[in-house]
């Protein structure tokens, strides 16, 4: 057991618990942010995804002690219900979503994208959703609603 | 007192006649509505609120749904098939008109006005238009709805729909976008333990020797194991432990009898060699084999489900009473099937569907509902969740089985079939638990039953293997020869669409190469020998949307492709055009779909679940087959089962033809899968000169029909 520090979704966060404890498990069952879903548990098919320091990565298999010091950010740290992030009102505005077990993940793998390159074509968000598996097929909406998101925050921003 | 007819209730109706299972007002504002479909990422909360909110004439956000709850919604039996709007729908529709006739019956007695200058709005009573004071809460004392439905209310005119028809936001959508506990995944209880199943690694395996202390030096905090004949699962508090010991634990359990399997059935061609149960379906055989005879054989392998996540329950047993949590398919018939292996009354079991991932047949969840069921029996008053590991997912999910389809035609002398056979090998395409056994955990106690003899989904339901194999044109005989292969290599049940894809992959593929000898436009082929009006306008409408033009030269790399199917013959029409790149691989660039499902309760949910079928008929086409090999299924994991990405997918265009008109509804969930493969396999084929009818159209495959070329 250890005591490691860091930030979920911008808040200061102590976990004691085996360093080797998937970090997923530690969102979900001990932090009880359940948004971060598990598909697979061995990095194939984005589900769990997180953001790290801004970077996109699987938490299923990053173990609690990579994360000492660092930020966090899950699903729930995007937007509300009241205050949507642009892609969560983009994906309710394009209904972009069957089951939605695997939408956490590609939010998170869009706003990596998003925060990175504003101006996405349809090929490179397609490319940076890659390591997202939806098996439902609201891959065309997903498509078009990060398409959406990203030109809304340009306008946001351009205001 | 002479009894009137009766109209004949739709069969959910028929089943469940009570109003008041349907439709209650318990509360001032509210309205309890129950339906015992379930959603399973098809948007079918939606559609039913969208139904009964028009029909009651209340607002969607005062209605409460209940759904697929043994203690709260009627018996509607599984929701598949895509019968959910086009029976369950028809029967909540019904229910709720029966409901607002009697109100208004009710409250014309009540103010003495004849009942045909009352409506209903948002709730309340008016005449002529003006409020009246009365409502459905001031009403429903009076009005008694423990009642039968007599079937003989009048529905709403369609032209009055406010809600029906126009598009509504699901309303599931926005708690998945934000992260809340939605799934049963997410479910959590005071208490709770965590459960992994050590899984039987074959039907009849037996447990030889369990290394108990090696499973707990592997584990770092406690863990409890729970055996029931051959049934083993690890618990414990902590979910980390409890997996990471189920993640090691084959090596220290050794089990014993474990038949193998022969890798050789991966191909379906496997099947030709299998003793079969045979029927004949429609016309006779001829007497003698006509001259211009046509002949080919389409093979698929198996597929997976393939849900994106792995299936979950939860299971608590207290006070001689079980409760049960589950994303299956079918909360009654899963009840059921548990009072069978547990020996306990039904009314002593609750099951209660919760969202899971996307599901497309029968999966993993009534079995996983079963292992927590049991674990929860030997654990009074303990809330268990059990979540099945993923490559036990893959490796356990039941299968959609491996097919061989011929046609045999004989033509006419335009080059026209005037007679023709689909001939289709498969395993069965059902194994639900609701008819007896079937369920994984159940099969390794000790007192297990007998597992029911294999059969295939029947005729009347729409066919399993032989779904769509009968061709809706216009030929002067047609029949379907079926060889129902009882023994299969992995177990097989339901994956959407059933045996329809490849049926109607070895049609429509044997159409254009028809259309070709004869050297007449596919388009134009089809349409000569097809008097069906729905099918012909979905046809021409996707040809439109896709500018189809005939003449197109084949063997140039780039390929256009169409293909029809009516899901089922008796739901939802759909007609695809499918234009395709092939160098090593087939590139998707463009697929146009028209479907005719009827009245339409919500445009875009219809089309939603079109697209899905088309991004999911597109990824079993180019990329799914299950591997096999002695152990079973040897494709576990997401690296040796591919699946479509997003950089695989096309644009996708979808509309419905006339979704307004006054006509029953299509069930449409599953109409657009067939004719995408078909239209794929076409369009492949104009791309290369060359025709592949083996599925998937692998690299392999696409290189080896390029070295033929």
């Amino acid at each position: 057991m250890q005591l490691v520090s860091f930030t979920v979704n911008g808040r200061a966060a102590g976990v004691t618990a085996d360093p080797d404890t998937p970090l997923l498990d530690v969102l979900r069952n001990h932090l009880g942010l359940a948004g971060t879903k598990f598909g697979c548990g061995a990095e194939q098919c984005g589900a769990c995804m997180v953001l790290i320091d801004g970077q996109p990565e699987k938490s299923c298999g990053k173990a609690l002690s990579t994360v000492a010091g660092k930020a966090v950010v899950t699903v729930e740290g995007l937007g509300t219900p009241d205050r949507p992030h642009p892609l969560q009102q983009a994906f309710l505005d394009e209904q972009a979503g069957q089951c939605g077990y695997c939408l956490a993940g590609i939010l998170v793998s869009a706003k990596a994208l998003l925060d990175k390159n504003p101006s996405p074509s349809r090929h490179q968000i397609a490319a940076a959703l890659d390591d997202n598996i939806c098996r439902c097929g609201s891959h065309p909406r997903i498509l078009k609603a990060v398409a959406r998101a990203a030109k809304a925050m340009r306008e946001g921003a351009a205001r | 007192m002479s009894a009137a007819p009766t109209p004949a209730l739709p069969p959910t109706l028929a089943n469940n006649p009570r109003l008041d299972q349907w439709v209650r007002f318990p509360e001032r504002g509210r309205a309890v509505v129950a339906t015992g479909k379930v959603e399973i990422g098809q948007g079918i909360l939606t559609a039913m609120l969208q139904i009964a909110a028009e029909e009651l004439s209340i607002p969607p956000d005062r209605i409460e749904l209940h759904s697929g709850d043994t203690d709260l919604s009627p018996n509607e039996g599984y929701t598949s098939g895509s019968q959910s709007i086009q029976y369950g729908g028809v029967a909540l529709r019904l229910a709720c008109a029966e409901v607002r006739a009697l109100f208004l019956d009710e409250a014309a007695a009540k103010l003495g006005a004849p009942t045909e200058e009352l409506s209903i709005e948002d709730g309340a009573v008016l005449r002529q238009g003006r409020p009246t004071g009365e409502d459905y809460w001031s009403l429903a004392g009076a009005v008694d709805l423990a009642r039968h439905a007599t079937g003989g209310a009048t529905l709403k005119e369609i032209g009055a729909y406010g809600l029906v028809g126009h598009n509504m936001r699901r309303v599931d959508l926005g708690a998945k976008l934000f992260g809340q506990s939605v799934f049963v995944h997410d479910m959590k209880f005071d208490g709770m333990v965590h459960a992994r199943v050590v899984r039987q690694p074959r039907p009849g395996a037996t447990i030889g020797k369990i290394d108990e202390a090696g499973l707990r030096r592997a584990a770092k905090g406690p863990i409890e194991l729970v055996r029931d004949g051959n049934f083993l699962a690890i618990l414990g508090a902590d979910e980390t432990v409890v997996e990471t010991v189920a993640a090691v634990a084959a090596t220290h359990v050794a089990w014993e009898n474990v038949e193998r399997v022969n890798p050789q059935r991966e191909e379906a061609r496997s099947l030709l060699q299998q003793p079969s149960i045979d029927r004949l379906i429609g016309d006779p055989e001829p007497a003698s084999p006509a001259p211009g005879r046509y002949e080919a054989s389409f093979t698929r392998m198996h597929v997976a489900h393939a849900s994106v996540a792995p299936s979950c329950a939860l299971a608590l047993y207290e006070g001689g009473k079980l409760q049960v949590w589950t994303h299956c398919q079918g909360v009654y018939p899963l009840r059921a099937a548990l009072a069978r292996a547990l020996k306990l009354d039904p009314a002593a079991i609750s099951v209660r569907h919760v969202q899971g991932p996307g599901c497309y047949g029968h999966n993993g969840a009534d079995d996983a509902a079963t292992d927590a069921a049991i674990i929860a029996r030997s654990r009074p008053g303990q809330t268990v969740r059990v979540r099945w590991r993923r490559e036990d997912e893959f490796a356990f999910d039941p299968v959609s089985p491996a097919m061989v389809v011929s046609v045999h035609a004989a033509l006419d002398d335009r080059g026209r079939p005037a007679d023709w056979t689909t001939e289709i090998w498969s395993g069965r395409h059902s194994s639900r638990p609701g008819g007896g056994g079937n369920l994984l955990a159940a099969e390794a106690l000790p007192d297990a039953a007998e597992p029911p003899q294999p059969v295939d989904v029947p005729e009347a339901s729409g066919g399993g293997g032989t779904r769509n194999g009968m061709p809706l044109y216009d030929f002067a005989k047609k029949r379907i020869l079926h060889h129902l292969v009882p023994e299969t290599p992995v177990r097989t049940s339901a994956l959407r669409g059933l045996g329809a894809t490849i049926n109607v992959y070895a049609i429509e593929m044997a159409m254009d190469e028809l259309s070709e000898r004869a050297d007449i436009d596919p388009l134009a082929y089809r349409l000569s020998v097809l008097s069906d009006k729905r099918a012909r306008a979905v046809l021409e409408h996707a040809a439109r949307m896709s500018r189809w033009q005939p003449g197109l030269p084949a063997g140039t790399a780039k390929g256009r492709g169409i293909a029809f199917a009516r899901y089922k013959n008796m739901a939802a029409y759909a007609a695809v055009v499918a234009e395709v790149e092939v160098e090593e691989e087939v590139r998707l660039v463009n697929i146009w779909c028209a479907a005719d499902a009827g009245l339409v309760v919500n445009p875009d949910g219809a089309i939603n679940q079109l697209e899905g079928n088309i991004v999911q008929a597109a990824s079993w086409a180019l990329k799914e087959g299950v591997r096999l090999d002695e152990t079973g299924i040897a494709s576990r994991d997401w690296e040796s089962y591919p699946v479509l990405r997003f950089s695989d997918v096309p644009e996708i265009a979808v509309e419905l033809v006339d979704p307004k008109a006054d006509r029953p509804p299509l069930g449409v969930g599953e109409a657009s899968g067939g004719p995408t493969a078909a239209a794929i396999g076409n369009a492949v084929a104009h791309a290369l000169g060359a025709r592949i009818r083996d599925l998937p159209l692998s690299r392999e495959r696409i290189m080896a029909a390029l070295l033929r070329g």
